[in-house]
């Protein structure tokens, strides 16, 4: 999930002559966390506290003089570094009141921009394709600059990526409507060039963004068509070729563009699953491109959206978990946030929908509610956060924020933990549950992990409890149960997670099936689920034969050439031998959990070979006892809301004999259990082709129907024997 | 044996009437129904449920409510008459208004000495049974609102009849009422409105039970007037009630088409006290079941969806018989189709109006299963509605097209038809001779030179035809001095011989052209069906009720040799199980060896010249013959060769051009023109 918070104005914004150009070149940090440097289009470089939002110094250039790049900072030395009218360098630092008694150099080429990232040496491209190192340009200003670039080709973008020990600077140049990605590569210096594929319609990308990311560096560019597109450089490992590459490109997104081309937009990867996008329309909105959206790539889901009054100039920086949105006559500052995504959080857990409906105090919020329930970005959202911030403010007497809880979580005492989260959960409506669950469950798994001593079971339950967790928000919480013995969380987690990876599955299988009854029983498990199992024991117990009943496999077994011989008494009653479940009863509630868990069988399979023989075989003689449970009379019980079903016993009882075959099939004290198997196997196989007899002979009968038309007169033929 | 051109008809729009009342006779095992229509059908119970004798409805009588009191029937209606039928000239005897309103019931005491009935006005008024009439005797006391329903105690002393909201015991000789039970209404929305009771039955150990329109069957004690038990079984009405001849069992027939059985037994076992439980649910009807009566081994129904029922109570049968099946009666058991064989046109009789079509035409050939593209489509030539108040009780159609007649209880009428080309005119005959009255059946001669009609007393009058008149030639009259009336007969291709069929099932052969009796053929014990004489061997041909086939020979005056080893070897079973008698006979001109029959659910061929199936042959054996090669059939052959594409048949004939006319009726079509049901809920509507 991603969320954008209320929106705050860092300055106004004076109007150029031009509408369309944008009133602000550039935002670069600071050395401050908390600073950002903002250069206008004409003369002054003005450097803001953001959370204060008021200027902390600003400087200005004489009256005709222009600056022609963004003002950076550079880390290294802590000065600020700006290029005015194409070829004056200009360096200050803080302390400068006025820029014109500051250092300046006049370099030979005109100057593209000035680039500057934290752990990195400024860098100096100039307009012609050269790259220069601030430094050693500065000891020699009027150093020949060679032109990289051929006559027409012209720079439309740049920046710069500093990694561990590598510096990359990229920058883009059109020509002749052919666009191409320059990376050069600094220490050693190596510049590959990329030709960027044409979209159809030739028109040239609306803005690029570029991040690095496992050692790879991404390039996200926007076309006027609505199209994401995302190209991907190997960062490491030099390319040798030389010439001019292809650049393969895969469509991350395709925007809804509204009628007509998308004008002024801007499009910034928040993460490598989010992306900000300004200058588009919301989809659910009528009319108007002037929005602030986030997407999620991988599910092409709106994730979030805003309105941005005023026009849009198609630029947007982000920088410290904050979008920096120039619109109308003001610099908007938006904080947002990006979790982690999955698909269950995506879809809104689809699954649960009938739990979710019987416990409709904490529903999840539904994909729904999501995109159209909050449809009026505009001032009602903003009445509305108001009003939560009052009832916030209200309440913050009593108890605390999410981010105070998370602060708790680090260092306090279980209770005391418990008692605040516990707090949190209950007084917390769904909206702000969904992010901040997470956020909990995993500072509590994290700080368990670290400190043996330290578990808060039934806060993590009912964290749980709340179904806004998935496992792939906090994919330790059920190993962690299960390192903990908490079993009543296994049993929850199994119930309420929708995407437990097979792995997992497997390790709660094969712990539920090695633990010692006598452990299992004292715990508390979900009541609805062990009073289906006490019925299911029960019915066997009463010793009563629905009317018609006929055990199906002892009687096939008699034709069954390589049947192993039974003993006697065996073949006499059936029934005797299935009395007794093989496994306790609360271990067969866990076990029923674990049939009922989603699972895709070419994953589940290779780890199912973990288990050992004698593992195995007891889950099959559980499996079959449930199974011969549900042939005789589980139909007259009354239904409970979660049982395994007949199709989930036989699909794992296939796997199980797939997985461990070869070593069954030698396992002495395994072999009467195969061949009841392979009858079960039968009989279903018999009762399947049995209702596919059926199915083919009610077709015919469909077919048969419409031969006969009515009609009064007819004349016919017919012959009789 | 080969292929046929089959005219499928199905536009014939016949449409029984709904029942309204029945009444048994147990004593003679005759049943009397009693239709919307005024019309009255006599069933013989001991002949199969054949239906004898149809009295023809009235357009201004009613009947409510039916009565046997010995041999003679009596019924009432809301036209405020008691009529009583002469039953063998099938006509009413003599109605009597009873100056009350309209009638809603009538019953007669056990010793069938008196009449009650129940009126409008709310009297009930006793009639005295004379020998040859009925006598109005005297009013009971007389109640605010209606009589609806009236049982006499078997002593004879006692009178409980139902009304609006309430019962009342009369005692007879003083004509006091003595008792009044008030009867509950429903619940709901039906409160504001008064209960109908329905039906009430007076028992000997002075139980009354009644059955009302709040759906209830509520036992009563008549000696204290007290409620003992409701039963509240259907959401509708409860409309009739009867009551079995050991007072062991009564059952009630709700609106919803079931009928519910009450038994007397004690509830639990080994327990003397007896009460009333209900037992079991019949749903045979699809609509209100208003008639009802439960003889000693089956309950008979019958209501709005016009069929009658007969369902066995099966314990009170060791093994399964003919009896013990389930029957549905839906057509009358007698020809309502006529056609003309050599102009291919079709008569249907309606109660009041008769309709001539003339059949389509194909030139095309096909394959046994196809239909033929039609070259000219059925046409309907006339529509020829009744004169008078009177139904129409028969009609006949020439073989040549060229006559048509048609009777009602009370005259005779003959058209001459001319067609050239498409044009049809319709002359009526104007002098027809004073004699002919009505009649009970009518034929032409083949060569439509003469009509015979079917007289009382089982008389038959020929009247000779002729273009410029028509003129009354003799009466043939039965030797043995039958008075019942004639509900078969045929004559012969050559003119020589008619045969007539009585309800006494008597069949006489008259010589035509000597104009007297020729010969009885021997009575068997069962109704003759239906019968026809061959054109070439003038062999008679009969089927009775009991599906029995006999073939007699006129010339010998004896049975042939065909029917006796018919008859030696027995019938088939699955031939004597069918429940619907064989309705027509007749034959192949050009082979001379087959036989032409049809019931209602099949249409067969019987040749004479193929062995007679027994007992282990595979009777209906078309589909295999169909399924094996042309060397393997012979060795498969029987006489029987039964043909079931066509349902719910009304009639079959063979045209001259050897093309088969097959006329039904479907069920379906007959259902889809009833009134809707009572509404029902079903799952969850």
């Amino acid at each position: 999930m991603a969320a954008l918070y209320e929106e705050f104005t860092l300055c106004g914004l004076v109007q150029t002559q031009n509408a369309s150009d944008s009133p602000i070149q550039g935002i670069e940090l600071d050395g401050d966390s908390d600073h950002v440097v903002v250069t206008d289009s004409t003369r002054s470089v003005t450097l803001y506290k953001v959370s204060d939002q008021k200027p902390l110094g600003s400087w200005t250039v004489k009256q005709g003089q222009l600056l022609t790049c963004p003002a950076v900072f550079n880390f290294q030395t802590k000065e600020y570094v700006v290029v005015s009218d194409n070829k004056v360098i200009r360096v200050w630092k803080d302390e400068d009141l006025s820029l014109d008694k500051t250092f300046k150099a006049t370099v030979s080429a005109d100057v593209w921009r000035v680039h500057s990232a934290p752990g990195g040496e400024p860098v100096v491209l100039f307009q012609r394709g050269a790259v220069r190192l601030l430094d050693s340009l500065l000891s020699a200003p009027q150093q020949p600059i060679e032109d990289v670039l051929s006559e027409e080709e012209v720079i439309r973008w740049s920046t710069n990526i500093v990694a561990e020990k590598q510096h990359f600077v990229l920058f883009t140049t059109e020509q002749k409507g052919e666009r191409c990605l320059y990376v050069q590569r600094l220490n050693p210096n190596t510049l590959q060039k990329y030709r960027l594929e044409r979209e159809d319609s030739g028109a040239a990308p609306l803005s690029f963004s570029a991040s690095l990311r496992d050692k790879h560096l991404n390039l996200l560019y926007l076309y006027p068509n609505g199209c994401v597109y995302q190209s991907v450089v190997a960062a490491q490992g030099y390319v040798g070729l030389e010439g001019v590459q292809p650049l393969p490109r895969s469509l991350r997104l395709r925007l809804p563009v509204g009628e007509g081309e998308l004008g002024a937009a801007s499009a910034v990867a928040l993460d490598e699953a989010h992306v900000a996008v300004v200058g588009v329309p919301h989809p659910s909105a009528r009319t108007g491109k002037d929005f602030l959206c986030i997407w999620n790539t991988n599910f092409q889901t709106l994730q979030a959206g805003k309105e941005m009054v005023g026009r849009i100039h198609g630029q947007v920086w982000c920088y410290l978990g904050k979008l920096f949105v120039p619109h109308g006559k003001a610099l908007s500052v938006i904080p947002y946030e990006c979790q982690k995504s999955s698909l269950a959080s995506a879809l809104g857990k689809l699954r649960h929908a009938g739990i979710a409906v019987s416990k409709s105090s904490v529903a999840v919020p539904s994909w729904n509610t999501l995109l159209h329930g909050d449809q009026p970005q505009g001032p009602t959202k903003i009445v509305e956060t108001r009003k939560s911030k009052l009832s916030r403010k209200s309440q913050s007497a009593q108890a605390l924020t999410v981010d105070q809880v998370l602060e708790l979580i680090k260092t306090r005492p279980v209770d005391e933990v418990q008692r605040e989260v516990e707090a949190l959960v209950s007084r917390g409506d769904a909206q702000d549950l969904q992010l901040s669950v997470g956020q909990l469950a995993c500072h509590l798994v994290a700080r368990s992990q670290a400190e043996t001593a330290f578990y808060t079971p039934v806060a993590l339950a009912q964290l749980v409890q709340t179904q806004c967790l998935c496992h792939s928000v906090c994919p330790d919480l059920l190993l962690l149960a299960l390192e903990h013995k908490d079993y009543f969380l296994c049993q929850l987690c199994l119930q309420l997670f929708p995407d437990i990876p097979e792995v997992v599955t497997c390790a709660c299988l094969k712990t539920f099936i090695s633990v010692p009854d006598g452990d299992v029983e004292m715990v508390s498990l979900e009541p609805d689920s062990v009073s289906f199992m006490e019925g299911l024991v029960a019915a066997g117990a009463r010793g009563g034969q629905q009317n018609g009943f006929s055990p199906p496999l002892f009687e096939e077994d008699s034709c069954d050439v390589n049947h192993q011989p039974k003993p006697p008494q065996d073949k006499k009653n059936p029934t005797l031998q299935l009395e007794a479940c093989p496994v306790g009863l609360h271990k067969a509630v866990l076990l029923n959990e674990v049939l009922q868990t989603p699972y895709s069988d070419n994953f589940l399979l290779p780890h199912l070979k973990d288990l050992n023989t004698q593992q195995v075989i007891l889950f099959l003689q559980y499996l079959q006892f449930v199974y011969l449970k549900y042939s005789q009379d589980i139909y007259t019980q009354t239904p409970v809301l979660r049982s395994p079903t007949m199709t989930q016993i036989i699909d794992w009882v296939c796997l199980l004999l797939d997985a461990h075959f070869t070593v069954l099939v030698m396992a002495p004290d395994a072999k009467g259990l195969l061949s009841n198997l392979q009858s079960f196997v039968k009989s279903q196989v018999k009762l399947f082709s049995e209702l596919g007899n059926i199915e083919s002979s009610l077709q015919e009968l469909h077919k048969m129907k419409p031969s006969k038309d009515i009609s009064q007169y007819s004349i016919e033929v017919i012959e009789l024997f | 044996m080969g292929e046929f051109k089959v005219h499928r008809v199905r536009f014939f729009d016949y449409m029984p009437a709904a029942i309204r009342a029945m009444a048994f006779n147990a004593h003679t095992e005759r049943l009397a129904l009693g239709r919307m229509d005024g019309s009255v059908e006599i069933f013989n119970f001991a002949d199969h449920y054949f239906q004898e004798k149809v009295i023809p409805g009235k357009d201004s009588r009613s009947i409510e409510a039916l009565c046997w009191v010995g041999g003679r029937l009596f019924s009432a209606g809301l036209n405020g008459e008691v009529t009583e039928y002469d039953l063998e000239s099938l006509r009413p005897k003599y109605s009597l208004e009873a100056y009350g309103g309209p009638i809603w019931t009538i019953t007669s005491n056990s010793q069938g000495a008196h009449l009650a009935i129940g009126c409008e006005d709310g009297t009930v008024k006793l009639f005295e049974v004379l020998e040859e009439s009925i006598q109005f005797e005297r009013n009971l006391d007389r109640q605010k609102g209606r009589i609806l329903s009236i049982s006499w105690h078997p002593s004879g002393a006692q009178i409980a009849a139902g009304m609006m909201d309430m019962i009342r015991v009369f005692d007879v000789p003083t004509g006091r009422a003595v008792q009044r039970l008030l009867v509950d209404r429903g619940f709901g929305g039906s409160k504001s409105r008064e209960t109908v009771v329905w039906s009430v039955v007076f028992l000997s150990d002075f139980t009354i039970i009644s059955g009302d329109s709040a759906g209830k069957v509520q036992v009563w004690d008549g000696h204290t007037g007290t409620l003992v038990k409701t039963h509240l079984v259907t959401k509708w009405d409860v409309l009739a009630l009867s009551v079995s001849k050991d007072e062991s069992s009564v059952v009630a027939g709700t609106s919803e088409g079931t009928v519910i059985q009450f038994q007397f037994i004690a509830p639990t076992l080994q327990q003397q006290d007896k009460e009333w439980v209900r037992t079991r649910t019949f749903k045979n009807h699809t609509h209100d079941v208003r008639a009802l009566a439960e003889i000693e081994t089956a309950i008979v129904s019958g209501g709005m969806d016009t069929q009658l029922v007969v369902r066995p109570l099966l314990e009170k049968f060791d093994e399964r018989s003919h009896a013990s099946a389930l029957r549905k009666i839906h057509f009358p058991h007698r020809n309502l189709v006529f056609c003309a064989k050599k102009a291919g046109l079709l008569l249907f009789q309606f109660p009041g109006q008769l309709e001539l079509w003339r059949l389509g035409e194909s030139d095309g050939h096909g394959k046994p299963g196809d239909s033929l593209p039609l070259k000219r489509k059925p046409e309907k030539l006339l529509h020829l509605k009744r004169k008078g108040e009177d139904h129409i009780c028969c009609s006949a159609l020439s073989s040549c097209g060229g006559w048509l007649a048609y009777s009602t209880m009370s005259s005779v009428r003959l058209y001459r038809l001319q067609t050239d080309n498409n044009d049809i005119s319709i002359t009526k005959v104007p002098k027809l001779p004073k004699v002919l009255r009505s009649a009970h059946q009518l034929c032409f001669s083949s060569d439509s030179s003469k009509l015979f009609a079917a007289s009382s007393q089982s008389s038959v009058l020929v009247i000779a035809l002729s273009q410029s008149e028509c003129k009354y030639v003799h009466t043939l009259k039965p030797k043995s001095g039958s008075r019942q009336p004639i509900h078969l007969m045929t004559n012969s291709v050559d003119g020589k011989w008619l045969s007539t069929a009585n309800s006494d099932c008597e069949i006489h052969v008259y010589n035509v052209q000597k104009l007297k009796l020729h010969c009885i053929v021997p009575v068997y014990g069962s109704c003759p069906s239906a019968m026809g004489i061959h054109p070439t061997t003038n062999n008679l041909t009969m089927v009775h009720a009991d599906q029995q086939i006999f073939e007699y020979s006129i010339v010998e005056k004896q049975y042939t040799d065909w029917s006796r080893k018919l008859q030696k070897q027995g019938l088939h079973n699955l031939w004597l199980d069918r429940d619907t008698p064989v309705t027509h006979v007749t034959f192949n001109p050009k082979n001379p060896e087959q036989i032409l029959l049809h019931d209602m659910h099949m249409f067969c061929i019987i040749d004479q010249s193929l062995p007679l199936p027994d007992q282990k042959t595979q009777f209906y054996n078309q589909m295999t013959l169909r399924s094996l090669s042309e060397q393997g059939r012979p060795s498969h052959l029987h006489a029987f060769k039964i043909c079931k594409t066509f349902q719910d048949l009304l009639s079959v004939s063979l045209l001259d051009d050897q093309s088969l006319v097959m006329v039904e009726r479907p069920l379906l079509a007959i259902t889809s023109q009833l009134p809707a049901p009572v509404r029902q809920k079903k799952f969850a509507t």
